[in-house]
């Protein structure tokens, strides 16, 4: 047999939108907004010309469409969802029911800036904004990436019974081109198996069940504690399922071979650069590449890239920073009033870990709205990050 | 690596443009990459587009600044826009006009061409879209694609638009050898 895996050079929401495909869900629901449009476009032609099986479902709102969604995996089934930006505000409340009634929705967050002022373009306060709903959050940095961790995204959220969300840039990942593999069907099928939640785990008129019911201040706490812990023991089956599914692809002849230039790759975190950095840059998404072209000339500078965001892999973020003496966290995020919130995540972290108590570590926070990182910037970055000044700066001169 | 920027306004197909130029070189058998930059959602704002070619994997996403070939589709931008922001001696400059007009602002480069593309354009597709127009000079002035390959990525990137506007972009490809 031909396989059918290979590689094409394809728009990133194209690619996200044939891998949805491939993957199969039983049910898709979404609301058009920029920069996430491409995708749901892409797969409603697909159903209109009769090459997808799912039910396609337009929604009157980001609202409807989530709650259509929550409704649909609530019977058991599989399901797909995507939007940006004010789309994901406006779902705020089921994004967090969805959650505490632990139902495996996968959505695409086309990450996009929040308003007011009104913004089109990328940055991650959207993602930000529904942080603490109890999803599991990916970001991805390219186009395999991002195919990958959507695969990646169904295995775990169908075993755990847990939401996961793919963060990929707008514009920058769903409006680019490049070259990328889609694995096919029978590649996913060897990964991802047909879903079939447990009986009297999911709405069926013949076993019937209550999903998010009452809990009154005796039960609410255990509830959460369980949701907070089974997201923290998610980790190490992250990295089990991510090594399994490296291994299904190459089997398949899916693996893209980019050039392999991190030092360490685990699904949750990837390590760049020299063993003993004097510094390290932190990051998420598709800045990654632009930082890892820049300190290909600094001999000790390191790259952090983070690649699951919740839950928090502190334990090998501790492992990767131990040696370093200044640590960069550059984001494209502010929780306005106190600082970018990965930074914080790692000053509490590092507090915790007892690593160093003269780390120095500051927060840059970047190409809020869309501006541009450039090569410039990360290399100012570079040199303010070993000096003592202010924690926080925000980095915008292009 | 090659490093192209395209301007022009909304609506001239400077995004498709850039998308065409990375298919064909994936296509020629390198690595690529394109992107758009949007201005505001609208027909006519100034907007500009990227294409990077690479015998390696392209990591960077920042927007290029210093291009090795500058492509402007819509010359009224000359003045208004800093559209040669970054060019240096060997940038490679194809703009879109009859004949050389820009004499007075002592570019940097010397690589300068011309293509009267939104004369072609009108007569062969009967609107202002001039990408496909100016990509054939693209191929002749620089070799960096390859004829046969912008005429696959012209086939793959137009499948929906139906046979005759393919036939019709396809012919805009070469009109640059018939001026």
């Amino acid at each position: 047999m031909i396989s059918k895996n290979k590689k094409q050079i394809l728009e990133g929401s194209n690619a996200i939108a044939l891998t949805i495909k491939n993957i199969a869900p039983a049910v898709v629901s979404a609301f058009p907004i920029t920069p996430q449009t491409h995708i749901v476009e892409d797969l409603a032609k697909m159903k209109a010309d009769g090459l997808a099986s799912f039910e396609y479902i337009r929604a009157e709102s980001e609202f409807a469409a989530a709650s259509i969604v929550l409704g649909a995996s609530a019977t058991g089934v599989r399901v797909y969802s995507a939007t940006s930006s004010q789309g994901l505000l406006l779902m705020t409340e089921v994004v967090f029911n969805i959650a505490g009634m632990r139902l495996p929705v996968v959505m695409t967050v086309a990450n996009r800036s929040v308003s007011a002022p009104i913004n089109i373009w990328n940055d991650h306060g959207d993602a930000m904004a529904v942080r603490d709903a109890g999803w599991i959050k990916f970001f991805a940095s390219n186009h395999q990436e991002s195919v990958n961790q959507h695969i990646l995204a169904y295995k775990i959220a169908e075993k755990l019974q847990l939401p996961v969300m793919i963060n990929v840039d707008g514009f920058i990942l769903t409006h680019s081109y490049e070259p990328v593999i889609i694995p096919d069907d029978k590649t996913i099928k060897k990964y991802l198996p047909v879903y079939q939640p447990p009986t009297g785990t999911y709405l069926d008129p013949k076993n019937p069940v209550t999903l998010g019911a009452f809990f009154g201040p005796n039960n609410y706490l255990e509830t959460r504690q369980m949701l907070h812990e089974d997201l923290m023991s998610s980790l190490e089956i992250i990295k089990e399922e991510y090594k399994l599914l490296n291994k299904t692809l190459a089997n398949q002849g899916a693996n893209h071979q980019r050039q392999k230039l991190s030092r360490i790759d685990n699904g949750l975190i990837e390590y760049y650069g020299p063993q003993k950095p004097k510094t390290i840059l932190i990051a998420m998404g598709s800045v990654i590449g632009t930082i890892l072209e820049t300190i290909k000339n600094f001999k000790d500078v390191g790259l952090l890239k983070i690649k699951v965001y919740r839950p928090f892999p502190a334990e090998e973020i501790v492992k990767i920073i131990k040696p370093a003496q200044n640590i960069a966290v550059l984001e494209k995020a502010i929780s306005l009033g106190q600082s970018g919130p990965l930074y914080a995540d790692l000053a509490a972290t590092v507090m915790a870990s007892k690593i160093k108590k003269n780390l120095n570590l500051k927060n840059y926070i970047v190409g809020l709205g869309g501006r541009d990182i450039t090569q410039k910037m990360i290399k100012e970055i570079i040199k303010d990050a070993p000096q003592k000044n202010n924690y926080l700066k925000f980095i915008g001169k292009i | 690596m090659e490093q192209i920027r395209i301007h022009g306004r909304g609506g001239q197909g400077v995004v498709t443009a850039a998308e065409l130029i990375a298919l064909a070189a994936f296509y020629d058998g390198h690595e690529a990459q394109a992107f758009p930059n949007f201005g505001v959602e609208r027909s006519g704002a100034p907007i500009q587009s990227f294409a990077r070619i690479d015998n390696q994997a392209i990591i960077t996403r920042e927007q290029i600044y210093e291009p090795s070939v500058l492509i402007i589709q819509d010359s009224t931008l000359i003045g208004n826009v800093d559209v040669f922001q970054g060019i240096s001696k060997k940038t490679k400059i194809i703009i879109n006009a009859t004949k050389n007009n820009w004499s007075h602002l002592h570019l940097k480069s010397k690589h300068l061409y011309f293509s009267p593309a939104t004369e072609i354009a009108l007569k062969i597709l009967g609107k202002n879209i001039v990408n496909t127009v100016i990509l054939g000079a693209l191929v002749k002035y620089t070799g960096l694609i390859s004829l046969k390959s912008l005429e696959k990525a012209v086939q793959t990137k137009f499948a929906n638009k139906g046979t005759e506007i393919i036939k019709k972009n396809i012919a805009a490809l070469k009109m640059i050898d018939k001026i």
